[in-house]
């Protein structure tokens, strides 16, 4: 029993059936961890590639060197670090949060790469026109180039919100009770990890497919010409 | 004293991490090819394996593929060691993230060069091997490079289906020092060494094959 629900083994389909709204509880965590993880990934991502832009050469070689040292670790070390270093300085955080810092962390990297290119795609002119114009550097990223931006990386950052809820799973090594720990709760209990196992198996494609889905849509909604911030 | 043992031992968890994302990357690289040609050159039905191969993989995590390779295939009766086992599931895994760069490079090919083979009476095999594939694997190499960092990447998985590579190691190390911050800053250093120096192999393999491409065979100098 977990949650409530009753395993029931007394065949395939029904064992199927009984431990599919504990898997459902799971998904939900799966569901928030990938959510959280990517909005963190969002602004952390913008504020490396900011750093990379830094007029200040030690600024942005310093924020180069680690976008690079992120991007070419595993996930599972930077999980591992952040869950038993950081106690050790005092920084107690739930297995949850702490899964979502990783994962933040991690696709920083990849998000601050898809700004760079999206800030770069900005004419020079306009650069100039808004120097010109005496607008300060926060008024230029904040009214001229982000709102541009925005349409332009949508794409990209959709497979990577794609590709970030496909790695959630990884948290379960941190105890966080995601859908594939509690499937293997499941067998652990019942002997039996075929069911549980092949079932998040079949969830994962059908929910990357509907986030695909849903990501397509807010492509098309969103104008083509920018997105203003205010 | 310590250092030097730590790093002994890091050292030959790295060794086996190294032998499995060689391995995995060559196997996968292998069925990237196989895949990505059968998705673009083969009929209805073997495109539409192939297709159905790409997206199911891609759309499962890693290491949800792991532990069912590991804890559910036993129990249809096969049974694979922890190390086949996660040779079988990286090759997999990078393999169908492969077959669609190569999917990619195929389908970049401009028509005309298909026709006017076409039309020279080339066979489908001739102008596959000797026309497209040639010069698209120089513009798949950068893409595989990432791949390839990838691969070595989601190799720390398999500790979690104990294989004594890196990570494995350095969990170990960790439990019984409890000295965090030095074993995982260690183990952090050694993937980024090897991410180094797999992205160089890779962009001098690139390297080596642009040369190549300026010499045609028969004209090498």
């Amino acid at each position: 029993m977990m949650y409530g629900f009753t395993y029931d083994t007394s065949s395939r389909l029904a064992y199927a059936l009984s431990i599919l709204p504990i898997l459902g509880i799971g998904l939900i965590v799966t569901l928030e961890a990938a959510v959280a993880g990517f909005v963190f990934a969002l602004v952390l991502g913008l504020a490396w590639s900011l750093l990379r832009r830094s007029r200040i050469r030690a600024v942005s070689w310093g924020a180069a060197c680690i976008v690079e040292f992120i991007r070419d670790t595993p996930l599972l070390i930077q999980l591992f670090f952040l869950y038993y270093v950081l106690p050790d300085y005092g920084v107690i955080l739930p297995a949850f949060l702490t899964g979502v810092l990783a994962l933040g962390l991690q696709y920083s990297a990849y998000t601050s790469e898809v700004y760079r290119g999206g800030f770069d795609a900005v004419p020079r002119e306009q650069w100039e026109a808004a120097t010109a114009l005496n607008l300060s550097r926060f008024r230029i990223y904040r009214d001229i180039v982000i709102p541009q931006t925005i349409p332009r990386i949508a794409p990209a950052m959709g497979n990577y919100a794609v590709s970030m809820l496909k790695e959630t799973p990884v948290l379960s090594v941190v105890t966080v009770l995601d859908m594939l720990n509690l499937a293997n709760m499941i067998g652990d209990r019942t002997f039996e990890y075929l069911v549980p196992l092949s079932l998040v198996g079949l969830i994962f494609p059908i929910m990357t497919t509907l986030c695909s889905v849903g990501i397509h849509a807010l492509e098309r909604i969103l104008p083509k010409a920018g997105v203003a911030l205010r | 004293m310590t250092w030097v043992h730590d790093l002994a031992i890091l050292t030959r968890g790295a060794g086996i991490t190294a032998i499995i994302a060689v391995i995995s990357t060559l196997l996968g690289a292998a069925i990237a090819f196989i895949v990505g040609v059968a998705r673009v050159e083969g009929g209805p039905v073997v495109a539409r394996i192939a297709l159905f191969y790409i997206e199911f993989m891609r759309g499962t995590p890693l290491l949800v593929k792991l532990f069912w390779l590991y804890y559910a295939l036993p129990l249809i009766g096969v049974s694979l060691d922890p190390f086949t086992t996660g040779i079988v599931g990286l090759s997999l895994n990078i393999g169908a993230y492969g077959a669609e760069v190569v999917r990619g490079g195929l389908q970049s090919v401009p028509d005309v060069q298909i026709e006017a083979a076409r039309a020279l009476n080339f066979s489908r095999r001739y102008t596959l091997l000797h026309i497209t594939l040639p010069q698209t694997v120089i513009e798949m190499m950068p893409a595989f490079g990432n791949l390839a960092v990838q691969n070595l990447k989601d190799t720390a998985l398999v500790s979690l289906i104990s294989i004594a590579d890196l990570t494995f190691r350095a969990q170990q190390l960790r439990n019984i020092t409890l000295d965090s911050a030095r074993i995982y800053t260690l183990t952090l250093l050694g993937y980024f060494v090897m991410a180094l120096v797999l992205s160089a192999v890779m962009r001098f393999l690139e390297h080596k094959a642009r040369r190549g491409a300026a010499f045609p065979r028969g004209m090498q100098q």
